[in-house]
Order: structure tokens, then C-alpha cells, then sequence
């Protein structure tokens, strides 16, 4: 039996100590992966190869790794229980829900969210995939490219998720040849290349068990130029500023006892603002302008996307949650068209009604027609009277509210909404909007 | 336009440090978190032990909605075995951020006969939370409770999402968990249902210390290095006095400890630290080769799946 925990030493240890004694600068925003895989394709033995070789498993994890593995295994140490956290999985050998997992290096801080391959979780697979950067895909160079690595890149790209690194795992097994890589990666590309959404495939030769072009550059590939998986993703730059424009989606409106004051609160997306801008109210299209601005309750004079900040206005405009302020121009519409997920057991129909929560906007939507469900082996497009768990389809809603939509390719915040059942409360559906009107 | 405060405790500015972008980016998740669940929940409510992690909860929290004050009370889950330092913490921390103090007490659910307690030296309380935090729940009519829950801590934890629902009987079932796209948070429950609510999920235990350093949070002085008398069992230090008694065969003797959580006493072990400032403290939990439960918590080791047990049955 090997013991992959024992093969390398990244020796990062002395690195992250040094960081930690606060001898490193880090500018790089902290990355978000999703991995997607089986157990077969190496996807779990990678996370803890990344989680091993960064030092992040912790001696007591380990040592309730090699009690599970006795249990439920073979004997061999199965790195898959270090992610497999419920008991149900631990017990079925498969990955059911999502599992985060937290790493980090002197260039980075990461963020993984591990989410399960079968099809019949799809829905936690776009849970987990939504607020990914990047996706690390696998595939086994033996078996190559096959439909769980198209059902994962379709899904990817779906959700936004501009960059796939495609790390063909296993190559030990296959010699390291350059051939087998170059076929794998020929293949994933082609069918990237002809989905609605552009996705950048970056690839890797790895051995997610031995480390090869994992944590270091491997001897084992000299055809190999690029950089190793973990080197690649310190250094990979994640846009945060789209091309639309500045959004805040009004949480809540803060006004404290015995004074005048009073703040928009919420999440910034899109673009910067700044005091002095002038700001539209949407759906009303009163303006102000921009007299103050706090993140954390302190003052501040600019604030980035991403960043959760209060708002002054310079007019006593009626602002309530759920309004939208923006910077330049935006419109509201009350109908949209938009790729979905469908996550219950409830199928949805032409004409049901539901919930839907667009930013802060809560209000009802009604399914006008299903245009099409993708079929996740062919990806064909078909007709469809219902959706069904873990379908993907276009549809069309109208809605009772008018919202500030984008599209969500240009933008994620303006572009997306779920659907909420209204007898259970439980989220049903996973809208990306495609079209606003 | 009106001032608003330069920081709400009178506090220095945020302060950059080298992980600053990575700490200011979890912040500005946790306000939204925060923000969100305040607004479209009816009676909230802050779970505050008096550790570390709800200490940053609750200074995050504060943040939020200034300058206006916290829009919800504050709830510490009592089991009578406490650390005094970390009650008088408690005590000063919730008075200096304004906010309202409820008490939810463990030996009052023993003495009402709502739970049994265990008999023997070794008789801990921990579990017996879960009863008295779903009772306090009910009584006070709370539709959501924030926990200062990290997803790094515990691997039942790991699967759980930012809102974590409850039944009416308090219970979570893994296997059917809302799905959570994105960050739109739905809130959305039924009459007799809550949620618990994790702004904290995406820390790791450096992360809060980081966090601590650069907010100046203050803690309870046993989180960093002191003397005090303890006795080895199951592999931990436990403080000796209090609930903690020496049993016959048991050596107890001094030693220079600290705590990395802060729990119930019977149940919370020590671990031999020199690390006597905050600085120290981030050296020796960067190099720890042991996760905080496993070096601190006896009720984590009776199972592999001791957290996700007690969670199931409505554990925070």
C-alpha cells in the first residue's frame, strides 16, 4: 500500500510560517475553485494532495482518515474522507453535498468548494460552482474526455465560470505521454469551443497521487512548458470589475434613532463609486448624488465591487429594499428569459407560480413557457412540457415586480435570480438570464 | 450630509496587513450575511459564548448597522460550567457595543426537569445546550439564530451551508439541504421553523486571529498564556475547580497554558502555550498540527461523527 501522504514534502511549512510572521505582502484576492469529479477520477485525492502539500491536513484529520479508511475501505489510506464529511457518504463511497475546504500559501489564500459528479446532484454541483472564479475539471487520461467532463464544462460555463483547468490526472498510468495529453485536451477544447459561453480550457499533466505538476513542476513531463496547477492559480487574476455598470442592491435602509442620518446598505457590484457621483433610483428614475460613503461604519471616499458599504445620498429620495441604486444607465423589466437549474422534487410547468428573489427584490413569477431542456449526455436542445430535479432548460418568467436584470454573462449580480417554492420555502430554481425583455 | 462615526467603538481604522484583502473580502462577506438575514428575518438573534469566533461575529454585527445600533439582542447559552474570566468578558464586551444580554440557562432546564443531567466526574453539559438553546428559541419567539460556526472546524461542518434550517423539533437533516446559489440568501421559513445562520462559514481559525489583531477585538485573557493547575485526562489538560474535580489515581500540577476555544469547562481542554500576546498566538496556530476540536474538544472525540450527531438533534 502507498501512503500518497507520505511521497512529498512541499515543503511549504517554512514559507507560510514566515507569512504568518508577517514577513510576506500578499495582493492577490483570495480564489474561489469549485472541482468536480468521482471519487475515480482522482478529484478528492487531488484536494488532499493541494490540502497535504500546502500543510493544511492536520496530524488528528489524518489520523480519523486511516480509522475511516479501515472501516470502510480496503485498507489503503482514501484521501476521498477528508472531504466526504456525512456519514451517509463516508458510508456510500460518493460525494452527495458540497464540502469547502481552505488552503493557503504565501502568494494566496483559497477557498475550494468540492462538489459532487453524479448527475443526480447537479443541483449541489451548481450550488457549489456559483461562486467559483475557476473550475478545476478532471478527467482520467486513461479513460479520457466523457460525458460527466461535458455535463461539468457545460455546467461551468453556464454559471460564468470564465476559465476550466482541465487536469488530466493519472498520466503516470499512461507514461506521461505527450500524445494521450495533447488527444485529451484536443477533445475537451472542441466541445468547449461550441457552447453559447466562452470558456478558456487551461491544462495540466498531473499525477494528483505522486504530485507530479500538482504543488511543483514534474520531471516526468519535460514536454511540458506551462506551469504546475498550484503555481498557475496563485497567479491567476480574477476580474472583479465587469463591463456594467456600478449596482447597489438595497439591503436595508439605516437610519438610527435621534439622528438625520441615513444609509442605503448593501453589496457593491459591477463598477467603483465614489462621492460626488450621480446616482439613478431604479424602478422610480429619481437621481441624486453620492455625499457619503462607509464600509465597515468608517468613512470612506471610493469603494470597489464586491464590497458590503452604506450609501448617503445628497436628496431625501424614497428608497426602500429592493431598489436599485445605479451609476449610469440601467432599465427595469418585468420580463426575462434565462437559463435554469431546477433543484426539487416539484416539477416545473408552464403557468406555475413561484417566488423569485432578484438582488433584494422579492415578488412572484409565473413560468410563461419552457423553451427548451438541454439534454446533459448529447446536450441537445428539446422540448419539454415540465422540468424535472437536476434538468437544465430555458424559460421565460414574467414577474410581478420590475427588476434592475442583466444579462448574466455581463453581469452576475444584475444577471441572476432563484425561484422559492411557496408551499415549502425551499429554493427550487437556479435562473441565469439571458435576455431582459 | 451628517458625520458618521470613524469607527464605532472608537476604534483605530482597519489597518493593513499582509493578508489584509483576503480579511477585509470575508468581512464584507459576513456584513452582507448579516445584513440580509436581519432584514428579511422578523426576531433575530446573535449566539455569543464569549470565545473567539462570536466575539468577531459580534464586532461584525455592530459594523453592519452603524451607525444606527444592533437591531437584535444578544443570547449566551449558559451550562453554569463557565470560565469567571470569560463571563466578566462577556459582561463588558455586550455592554460596550450596546447591546441586550439573554441569558439562556442550562441549570434552569435541569432544575425545571426539561433535561437529565449525567451522573459521574466526568458528566459534561455540552449536549445538553441543544435542549435549552431550542427552549430559549421557542420562548423568545427567535425566527433566526447567528452562530459564529466556521465550515474549517469540524467535517459535518465543512457540508453545511451559510443558512442552516431547522424543523420545528430543532433539527438539521444534511441530506436535504436548501440549495444555496450564489450569495441570494432565501430566508424564507415557515411558523414554528428557525434558521441558523453562519457569517463565519468561510474563516479559518488564522482568519479570525488575524481579524482580531487587525480590529483590536478584545477577548477573555485565557485565550493567551497563564499559569493555572491541571489534570491530564483523555488526552486534554482540563483546569482543575469548577466542575472538574481530581479523581483518585489523577496528578494534578501547574502549568503555562492557554485555551484555543472556549467551551464548557468540564469538557475544555488546555493546551501548554508560551504565546502570551496576539502575535504570538497567530505564530503557534499557523504552526498547529492539531485542529482546534481535536486538540480542545472531548465531546468531538467520542465519534467521527460526534458534530454531526449532535448538530442533527439541534446542536449550534
Amino acid at each position: 500500500m502507498t501512503n500518497v501522504l507520505d511521497v512529498h514534502d512541499g515543503g511549504l511549512m517554512t514559507t507560510v510560517l514566515e507569512e504568518h510572521a508577517g514577513l510576506h505582502v500578499s495582493t492577490m484576492p483570495t480564489l474561489r475553485i469549485a472541482t468536480a469529479g468521482s471519487v475515480d477520477d482522482g478529484k478528492s485525492t487531488l484536494i488532499g494532495r493541494l490540502l497535504h502539500d500546502t500543510k493544511t491536513v492536520f496530524e488528528d484529520q489524518l489520523a480519523a482518515v486511516h480509522k475511516a479508511s479501515a472501516r470502510y475501505g480496503d485498507g489503503e489510506v482514501n484521501l476521498a474522507l477528508l472531504t466526504d464529511g456525512l456519514r451517509a457518504e463516508r458510508e456510500q463511497g460518493i460525494t452527495i453535498d458540497v464540502a469547502h475546504r481552505y488552503f493557503a500559501t504565501p502568494a494566496r489564500s483559497f477557498i475550494v468548494a468540492d462538489t459532487p459528479g453524479h448527475a443526480q446532484y447537479t443541483r449541489n454541483m451548481v450550488t457549489g460552482a456559483s461562486n467559483a472564479d475557476v473550475a478545476i475539471v478532471l478527467v482520467d487520461a486513461r479513460h479520457g474526455v466523457v460525458e460527466q467532463t461535458r455535463r461539468h464544462a457545460f455546467i461551468a460555463s453556464l454559471l460564468g465560470v470564465h476559465t476550466i483547468a482541465l487536469a488530466v490526472n493519472k498520466m503516470d498510468l499512461v507514461d506521461w505521454d505527450e500524445g494521450e495529453f495533447d488527444s485529451v485536451v484536443k477533445d475537451l477544447t472542441g466541445f468547449v469551443d461550441a457552447l453559447p459561453t466562452p470558456v478558456e480550457i487551461v491544462a495540466f499533466p498531473i499525477s494528483a497521487l505522486l504530485g507530479d505538476n500538482v504543488v511543483s513542476h514534474s520531471t516526468s513531463t519535460p514536454w511540458y512548458e506551462g506551469p504546475a496547477l498550484l503555481e498557475w492559480l496563485e497567479q491567476l487574476d480574477v476580474a472583479t470589475e465587469g463591463s456594467g455598470a456600478a449596482r447597489l442592491d438595497v439591503q436595508r435602509v439605516i437610519r438610527p434613532q435621534g439622528s438625520d442620518y441615513r444609509g442605503y446598505a448593501g453589496r457593491l457590484a459591477g463598477a467603483r463609486v465614489a462621492v460626488g457621483d450621480a446616482i439613478t433610483v431604479q424602478p422610480s428614475g429619481r437621481t441624486s448624488t453620492v455625499v457619503g460613503l462607509q464600509r465597515f461604519g468608517r468613512d470612506t471616499a471610493c469603494a470597489t465591487p464586491g464590497e458590503a458599504i452604506t450609501i448617503e445620498l445628497a436628496d431625501d429620495v424614497d428608497i426602500a429594499r429592493g431598489d436599485v441604486l445605479v451609476l449610469g444607465n440601467a432599465v427595469s423589466t418585468e420580463t426575462v428569459t434565462g437559463q435554469v437549474c431546477w433543484m426539487i422534487d416539484r416539477p416545473l410547468e408552464p403557468g406555475s407560480r413561484w417566488w423569485f428573489k432578484h438582488g433584494t427584490r422579492v415578488g412572484r413569477a409565473i413560468v410563461e413557457s419552457i423553451e427548451y431542456r438541454h439534454d446533459l449526455t448529447t446536450l441537445e436542445q428539446l422540448p419539454a412540457d415540465e422540468l424535472r430535479m437536476n434538468d437544465l432548460a430555458v424559460i421565460r418568467l414574467s414577474l410581478s415586480e420590475p427588476i434592475v436584470a442583466e444579462a448574466y454573462v455581463s453581469s452576475r449580480e444584475g444577471g441572476r435570480l432563484i425561484l422559492v417554492d411557496e408551499a415549502t420555502n425551499t429554493t427550487a430554481g437556479a435562473v441565469m438570464i439571458t435576455t431582459t425583455s | 450630509m451628517s458625520a458618521a462615526p470613524q469607527g464605532p467603538f472608537g476604534d483605530p481604522p482597519f489597518i493593513p496587513t499582509h493578508q489584509s484583502r483576503h480579511l477585509e473580502a470575508l468581512a464584507d462577506e459576513a456584513v452582507t450575511i448579516i445584513r440580509e438575514v436581519a432584514t428579511e428575518c422578523e426576531n433575530p438573534v446573535l449566539l455569543f459564548s464569549g470565545g473567539k469566533d462570536s466575539a468577531v461575529l459580534l464586532h461584525l454585527a455592530v459594523l453592519a448597522f452603524a451607525p444606527a445600533r444592533l437591531p437584535f439582542p444578544v443570547m449566551h447559552v449558559d451550562t453554569g460550567h463557565n470560565f469567571p474570566e470569560v463571563i466578566t468578558y462577556r459582561d463588558e464586551f455586550v455592554e460596550r457595543v450596546g447591546a441586550r444580554l439573554v441569558i439562556a440557562s442550562v441549570q434552569q432546564s435541569i432544575d425545571d426537569g426539561r433535561v437529565v443531567e449525567d451522573e459521574g466526574p466526568r458528566a459534561s453539559r455540552n449536549r445538553l445546550q441543544s435542549v435549552t438553546l431550542l427552549d430559549a428559541i421557542a420562548e423568545h419567539g427567535f425566527d433566526a439564530a447567528f452562530g459564529g460556526g466556521r465550515r474549517d472546524e469540524d467535517k459535518a461542518r465543512a457540508k453545511e451551508r451559510i443558512l442552516s434550517f431547522r424543523d420545528r423539533f430543532g433539527r438539521w437533516d444534511p441530506r436535504a439541504q436548501r440549495p444555496e446559489p450564489w450569495d441570494l440568501l432565501n430566508a424564507r421559513i415557515r411558523k414554528g421553523e428557525h434558521l441558523r445562520a453562519f457569517p463565519l462559514s468561510n474563516w479559518t481559525e488564522l482568519d479570525i486571529w488575524q481579524y482580531i489583531k487587525a480590529e483590536s477585538i478584545p477577548l477573555p485573557t485565557i485565550y493567551f498564556s497563564h499559569r493555572r493547575v491541571v489534570v491530564p485526562r483523555d488526552g486534554m489538560l482540563l483546569s482543575v475547580g469548577g466542575p472538574v474535580e481530581v479523581e483518585p489515581g489523577e496528578q494534578p500540577f501547574e502549568e503555562t497554558v492557554r485555551y484555543r476555544t472556549v467551551g464548557d469547562a468540564s469538557c475544555t481542554g488546555a493546551v501548554r502555550s508560551t504565546a502570551a500576546t496576539i502575535d504570538d498566538v497567530i505564530v503557534e496556530v499557523a504552526a498547529a498540527r492539531i485542529t482546534e476540536r481535536g486538540a480542545t474538544r472531548a465531546d468531538d472525540n467520542f465519534s467521527e461523527s460526534a458534530m454531526e450527531d449532535r448538530k442533527r438533534e439541534g446542536y449550534f
